[in-house]
């Protein structure tokens, strides 16, 4: 039985131990997606990244997100996990396993969970730059009272 | 009854605190929390007039009646990833 699994962590995260918690004898594919710190955004040479996130709720996200992939692409297990803290250039701020029978579903499953994971998860990031300043980075806005809002599964 | 507001990032500077806690009269809404809050002389003059927010961790509409001991966390534009 595919399960998802969810985490929130100040520790860097563990590439090949994810990976390999995904995978079941039943599973013929496994994907992972490593978002990493980039040295710029928007022209502007960054430093370093600081995430934070509302834990608790951002877990129960992500796993409900998680189990939506499953029951949608009929894939097998899913994990992901989320940084938070100080995080250097180069360093994973997420990463997303996600096994199946087939390599197909498991492509469609790891694009779903990270892009509804931007639009749904409470986790912000404060940018800080090369040139000492630090700004919140602009985010996206869920729009009020819509089914995702409202908490429902979509 | 009392509920508890939790701020995060610029919410969290705009409030300047992670959580505060509000006394609001029986049967009132997730919209009475927030015009409570934005009629504080402080930086939450700042929030938004329709934030997102969540309600023991969903989200949740304006119009969601609180309930004592109810999370209320004010959601600023998510950044994850």
């Amino acid at each position: 039985m595919a399960a998802a699994h969810a985490a929130v962590t100040a520790e860097p995260i563990d590439a090949a131990r994810l990976l390999g918690s995904v995978v079941s004898d039943d599973d013929g594919a496994a994907l992972l997606f490593w978002g990493v710190v980039r040295n710029h955004n928007e022209g502007r040479p960054v430093s370093h990244l600081e995430y934070h996130a509302y834990a608790e709720m951002a877990e129960r996200m992500m796993l409900r997100i998680g189990d939506e992939a499953i029951a949608r692409f009929g894939v097998g297990d899913v994990r992901v996990v989320h940084r938070v803290g100080r995080l250097a250039i180069g360093e994973a701020s997420v990463a997303i396993a996600v096994a199946s029978p087939h390599r197909g579903e498991a492509y469609e499953a790891s694009r779903y969970v990270i892009e509804e994971l931007k639009k749904r998860v409470p986790v912000w990031k404060r940018e800080g730059y090369v040139d000492g300043e630090s700004e919140w980075v602009p985010g996206f806005t869920l729009a009020a009272e819509t089914p995702e809002t409202a908490g429902r599964p979509l | 009854m009392i509920v508890r507001s939790l701020f995060f990032a610029q919410y969290r500077d705009y409030a300047g605190a992670d959580e505060i806690s509000v006394e609001l009269p029986e049967e009132a809404s997730v919209a009475d929390l927030v015009d409570r809050l934005r009629a504080r002389a402080s930086g939450l003059s700042k929030l938004p007039s329709r934030p997102v927010v969540a309600v023991n961790m969903d989200y949740a509409p304006l119009a969601t009646a609180l309930r004592d001991g109810d999370e209320v966390a004010f959601i600023p534009p998510v950044a994850g990833g």
